[in-house]
């Protein structure tokens, strides 16, 4: 019987197996983010260090204003002592740290795989569920909590259980103006938020082989919403290609081994998965969520559904809660439904083709709607100026932020004020997520500039019709 | 394998439970993001948990279960399908130990939610939705009704004394009956993870 993908990986990492198949796992890489700080002192005072300072990198995110170039420009107050506390202890125990000044810098989740610090075939771990993220480029990431995060730090190792694994295979191929967040919005859609819950996902077929490396970083990130704490896609040419020559990445004799290595990083043709699902990537169309959970999604060519066409009391009653929170009425066109804030950036979409696919639909249009655009990470930002995607929002009337996690989390004053709707290219629409009472539809980049330029939900495709022909 | 008593045990544990009828209650429902940098010694701590739930924006409080007598202060939570899904936050766990609660039942959680209750001494368990919807639904009929639960035998027993059995990985049994944290365990492996290091060094020389 042949392996999958995960069990090669996760094999080569067993420190130690117990009888009862919890293993000890030797971790390769961690990122760390300002919301951390806290967790230095702490392991301080259980007389514990940081184990492997060369093999931590920190970057804050989640705290950093997108309007602040320096940690001075941060109001006095936690903002700032998050940022600076990360700071504080990089400087004490020596690992990798990306402050505000530093091109470098940006979303953890960004970060990782464009300073080649994620690579095929290693374990990394973040205390942050969309480090699920780094899975795009063949290897076992996972989010995991603050205690965890402590005793990585300690020992550069963790316990876990082997999980199950899924395969979910997306044939042919994504159709004009569909990318990597229709397709995963279209997995969590058909599986259910909690239908990975317990696995590892593998994705493969073609659609996934056609997709740029961007794009497997949005199907990765948003795996942890269908529960499932690791997604990953095998490295084929489109991954060592990307992985090539980047500051972290290894170099001459070390980069040639990697190579051999990773090419075998494949599941075997008899590999068994616990789970297998097929979907079909020509029939997945732009995709709106329209409740409070990832899972609420449809084409947005639909109508809001009805809970009273739910045969289960259950899914009818946390259905007709999504509707009464979100202000929606069964039967209407998702299509009408109108949008007071853009947002487009995000661990899910800030990267440099989510920002060309938003600007391509920018571009000549002026926004209808309050409009963020915040790219992942200094360098996103360079390469969008260069190609003059900022002169595009700016003259559509968007604004062009500092890198940063921004109204994803809304932990850095960009957030939505009560009862107010956005259109947002994150991964959570949970209630309250943006802000306390906010209302959240997720969608992809060139989907969320279709809102902004319309000022309601919009088919990108109708929109983009020229531009097709 | 050895290893310290650092968190309190769970051995048995009797409590009013708290019928919470939310499908996918996520973490930030648990403890709403603005609250993250908030530490834990705060003494208004306690009552971020489930906090847009339990406040209204004035600060005043709505009728939600938890804040009704004879439930609040009940130190079980009877919750829906996954139960914690969404963000790692640990702070979801830490809400519910500064409110007393120390095991919650649901038919699924979130993975990385339910690995933050084992390290905290808090008994995450597993019943089927069936199970748990008539767990709410006695809790909700008989409010102050009491959850015993048993984790050595891996059973608990319900308001009207039906007796329930439910399974949990032998490592997380282990380190909740004795309330060890995972560091004092791995560091009786030291020799073990420098053998592994010079073996792993040796075949994977680009990943070091």
């Amino acid at each position: 019987m042949g392996k999958t993908l995960f069990h090669k990986i996760w094999d080569e990492h067993v420190i130690h197996e117990r009888e009862d198949g919890n293993v000890l796992l030797y971790i390769d890489r961690h990122l760390t983010h300002d919301l951390h700080h806290r967790l230095f002192p702490l392991i301080k005072a259980q007389g514990l260090s940081v184990k492997e300072p060369d093999k931590l990198f920190g970057v804050p995110d989640h705290s950093v204003p997108t309007t602040a170039k320096t940690v001075d420009d941060i109001p006095e107050g936690e903002m700032r002592d998050t940022v600076v506390g990360l700071q504080k202890a990089a400087d004490e125990y020596g690992f990798h740290h990306f402050g505000m000044t530093d091109d470098r810098h940006g979303i953890v989740h960004v970060v990782g795989p464009e300073q080649g610090i994620t690579l095929p075939g290693i374990t990394l771990v973040c205390g942050d569920s969309h480090t699920s993220t780094h899975g795009a480029l063949g290897c076992i990431a996972f989010g995991i909590g603050s205690t965890e995060v402590q005793h990585v730090l300690a020992t550069q190792t963790l316990w876990q259980r082997k999980p199950k694994t899924m395969r979910i295979t997306v044939t042919g191929s994504l159709g004009f103006g569909v990318s990597g967040k229709d397709v995963i919005l279209a997995v969590i859609r058909a599986i259910g938020a909690a239908g990975g819950t317990g696995y590892a996902i593998e994705y493969a077929g073609s659609a996934i082989d056609g997709m740029s490396m961007e794009g497997r970083m949005t199907l990765c990130n948003m795996t942890i919403e269908a529960g499932a704490r690791f997604g990953l896609i095998a490295p084929d040419d489109k991954t060592i290609t990307y992985c090539k020559g980047r500051p972290f990445a290894p170099t001459g004799a070390k980069w040639e081994q990697a190579e051999v290595y990773w090419r075998g990083l494949v599941s075997d043709t008899d590999a068994a998965f616990d789970h297998e699902i097929t979907l079909d990537g020509d029939e997945i169309a732009p995709m709106v969520t329209w409740g409070n959970s990832p899972q609420w999604a449809l084409p947005v060519t639909e109508t809001v559904p009805d809970p009273a066409r739910e045969s289960d009391p259950l899914v009818q009653a946390d259905m007709q809660a999504s509707l009464d929170y979100m202000e929606l009425k069964p039967g209407m066109a998702l299509s009408e439904i109108k949008i007071d804030t853009v947002f487009i950036g995000a661990c899910t979409n800030s990267r440099i083709e989510d920002l060309r696919a938003a600007a391509a639909v920018a571009k000549g249009r002026k926004a209808k709607t309050r409009t963020l655009v915040v790219p992942g990470s200094g360098l996103v930002k360079k390469q969008a100026e260069a190609e003059g995607l900022d002169t595009i929002f700016l003259e559509a009337g968007m604004e062009w932020r500092e890198p940063g996690c921004s109204m994803c989390i809304a932990l850095n004053g960009d957030m939505l004020a009560p009862g107010e709707r956005a259109a947002s290219t994150s991964n959570r629409n949970f209630r309250g997520r943006q802000g306390q009472g906010s209302r959240t539809h997720l969608l992809s980049p060139a989907m969320a500039a279709a809102a902004a330029v319309t000022g309601h939900l919009s088919d990108v495709r109708d929109l983009m019709k020229e531009e097709r022909s | 394998m050895s290893g310290k008593p650092k968190l309190e045990p769970f051995t048995t544990f009797a409590s009013v439970a708290v019928p919470i009828d939310i499908a996918n209650c996520d973490t930030d429902q648990i403890i709403p993001g603005r609250f993250l940098r908030k530490s834990a010694d705060d003494p208004d701590y306690h009552r971020i948990l489930l906090h847009d739930l339990r406040f209204k924006p004035d600060g005043s409080e709505t009728d939600f279960v938890y804040n009704r007598p004879p439930y609040r202060g009940g130190r079980i939570f009877v919750a829906d399908i996954n139960w914690g899904c969404g963000s790692s936050r640990e702070h979801a766990v830490s809400v519910l130990t500064a409110n007393g609660v120390r095991s919650v039942i649901a038919p699924s959680f979130g993975d990385i939610h339910y690995n933050n209750c084992i390290k905290n001494g808090v008994l995450p368990i597993q019943l089927s939705s069936e199970d748990c919807a008539t767990l709410r639904r006695q809790l909700r009929e008989s409010p102050g009704a009491e959850i015993a639960v048993d984790l050595e035998t891996q059973s608990l027993t319900g308001p009207d004394q039906t007796r329930y059995d439910f399974t949990i990985d032998a490592f997380d049994k282990h380190r909740l009956l004795n309330g060890l944290d995972d560091v004092g365990l791995t560091l009786a492996f030291e020799d073990e993870i420098s053998a592994f290091k010079t073996k792993y060094a040796a075949k994977h020389d680009w990943a070091t």
